[in-house]
């Protein structure tokens, strides 16, 4: 894995260093319950990249002048684990992981359903275990999937990936060599079902043109994303059965 | 609200089935569940417009009124007239704060807790209630900034004593207590526990065999969603309480 800037070509005759075509997703997995003691939790990786979530909430909300009488709030750590990179970061936050963190909360916000939860807090931890390339996308596709686990209302899954134009070619997903030496990449997330982007972020230039048909993949492969969310959820509850009534007490 | 007139029978029986057929399975939070049509809309779903969807992963409920969804997970949310089991936490000046197993306390005001005249300048009201008992008790008031209010004028509403408090899902209480309180009547007779369940999770008992009645409920809690639960359970509970039981009685005898 080497993150520095290349001079080599990127895409060889229409194939990229790892082998997969420009408009294709790297191979994830998806895996729930990872933390025991979180309300809701999970582990996302995108190739290289590999992202553990944990969820806790609704829960109390210490300090108490954060508390909103009339809203929930939600709070996001994004942070990235020391190995997580080729040569050690640092630990603890950077201005990077401070803004991470704080798209990450933005992406999810139109999402849930704060206004359920007065007074409370919910909170969302994203670790990146490991980094090459997408950790913001892969990290919100880990959340959504540990939060809808967890059982925090929302409007619908949130599903992310990573689109942008490497070598004058159009790119799903890039990886960490790809990302440094991007003529553009965006950072895209979306409400599969209800068609509503909940965050962008772009880095590089690219024409109206360029930008509309990016999205437009992203939108694609966000499908493509969710689907494999719900998998992942479903097989977990594939049995459940369902209890008519709620009993009587005692 | 409005309801549409019983006409066109038939279709919309077919319809009504397989809405019904529907309600079985698992949606999660974004999922469509069914048009609105004038029915009311609770629980874990939402609307918008005139489509009705689902807030959470669980398991959708499709009703000629009324369009919800039952909760798979999550933590608990205090309703009115839930009977749950809490714990108090602080002794106040006219009441006591009790722990619900939520992210809301609750308040148990004096006059909801003590039958008796209580001349709170004189009286210690921790003679009544101290911090760490456990009470069974109702949700008599939730705002809607929720602020929650128990009280022990309920049936069954008591200080309990002694015994042990376990916690598991909220949501699969109604599994615990099982049709007609069939599962819990099971593990209270075979394990000889007096079992309090709370709505909020939270379960009290008290009695020789609880090490069973426990392994019972940890046991459902984890196999909530396997069918046939009540027979494995039954199996877990077996025979050898029973046989004690019997022994019991011959050695009384």
């Amino acid at each position: 894995m080497v993150m520095a800037k290349t001079d080599e070509k990127l895409i060889v005759k229409g194939k990229r260093k790892d082998g997969r075509k420009p408009e294709d997703l790297r191979p994830v997995k998806l895996e729930l319950d990872v933390v025991k003691r979180a309300d809701g939790s999970s582990q996302a990786s995108f190739g290289n990249t590999v992202a553990v979530v944990a969820v806790y909430g609704p829960r109390k909300l210490y300090p108490r002048f954060l508390q909103e009488s009339d809203t929930g709030i939600l709070r996001c750590r994004y942070n990235m684990a020391p190995f997580s990179v080729d040569e050690r970061k640092k630990p603890g936050p950077s201005r990077r992981s401070v803004e991470i963190s704080k798209v990450t909360r933005l992406a999810f916000e139109p999402a849930v359903f704060l206004e359920d939860f007065p007074k409370v807090t919910i909170d969302v931890f994203v670790e990146i275990i490991a980094a090459d390339g997408s950790t913001r996308v892969t990290g919100i596709n880990a959340a959504s999937v540990a939060m809808a686990a967890a059982g925090v209302p929302m409007r619908d899954l949130v599903s992310a990936c990573s689109v942008g134009k490497v070598d004058g070619e159009y790119v799903v997903d890039l990886n960490g060599i790809e990302d440094n030496n991007s003529d553009a990449d965006i950072a895209f997330a979306m409400m599969p079902n209800k068609d509503l982007i909940t965050l962008l972020q772009m880095d590089g230039r690219l024409t109206k043109e360029e930008l509309m048909k990016l999205l437009e993949m992203a939108g694609e492969n966000c499908r493509k994303i969710y689907s494999m969310q719900r998998e992942v959820i479903m097989k977990k509850y594939e049995r459940v059965e369902a209890e008519d009534e709620r009993g009587d007490v005692e | 609200m409005e309801r549409e007139e019983k006409s066109g029978e038939s279709e919309k029986d077919s319809q009504k089935e397989a809405e019904k057929e529907e309600s079985r399975k698992i949606v999660l939070p974004g999922d469509y569940i069914a048009d609105k049509s004038g029915r009311k809309v609770w629980g874990g779903a939402y609307f918008d417009g005139e489509k009705v969807f689902s807030k959470v992963l669980g398991i959708p409920r499709v009703g000629e009124d009324d369009i919800s969804v039952i909760p798979l997970s999550g933590n608990y949310m205090p309703r009115i007239n839930d009977r749950i089991v809490g714990v108090i936490s602080s002794v106040e000046i006219s009441g006591w704060m009790v722990d619900i197993n939520s992210p809301y306390p609750a308040f148990l005001p004096l006059n909801d807790a003590v039958d008796e005249f209580v001349d709170t300048e004189r009286t210690d009201i921790s003679k009544f209630f101290d911090i760490g008992d456990a009470i069974f008790c109702k949700i008599s008031k939730v705002t809607k900034d929720k602020t929650v209010r128990v009280s022990m004028r309920s049936l069954g509403a008591r200080k309990l004593y002694g015994g042990i408090i376990v916690k598991m899902t909220p949501s699969k209480v109604p599994r615990l207590i099982g049709r007609g309180g069939s599962m819990i009547n099971m593990i209270k007779s075979r394990s000889d526990c007096i079992i309090y369940t709370g709505r909020n999770g939270v379960v009290w008992l008290r009695g020789e065999n609880k090490a069973k009645a426990i392994e019972a409920i940890l046991k459902i809690e984890e196999g909530s969603h396997i069918s046939g639960l009540t027979e494995k359970i039954e199996k877990l509970l077996g025979k050898d309480i029973k046989d004690s039981g019997e022994s019991e009685k011959k050695s009384v005898e």
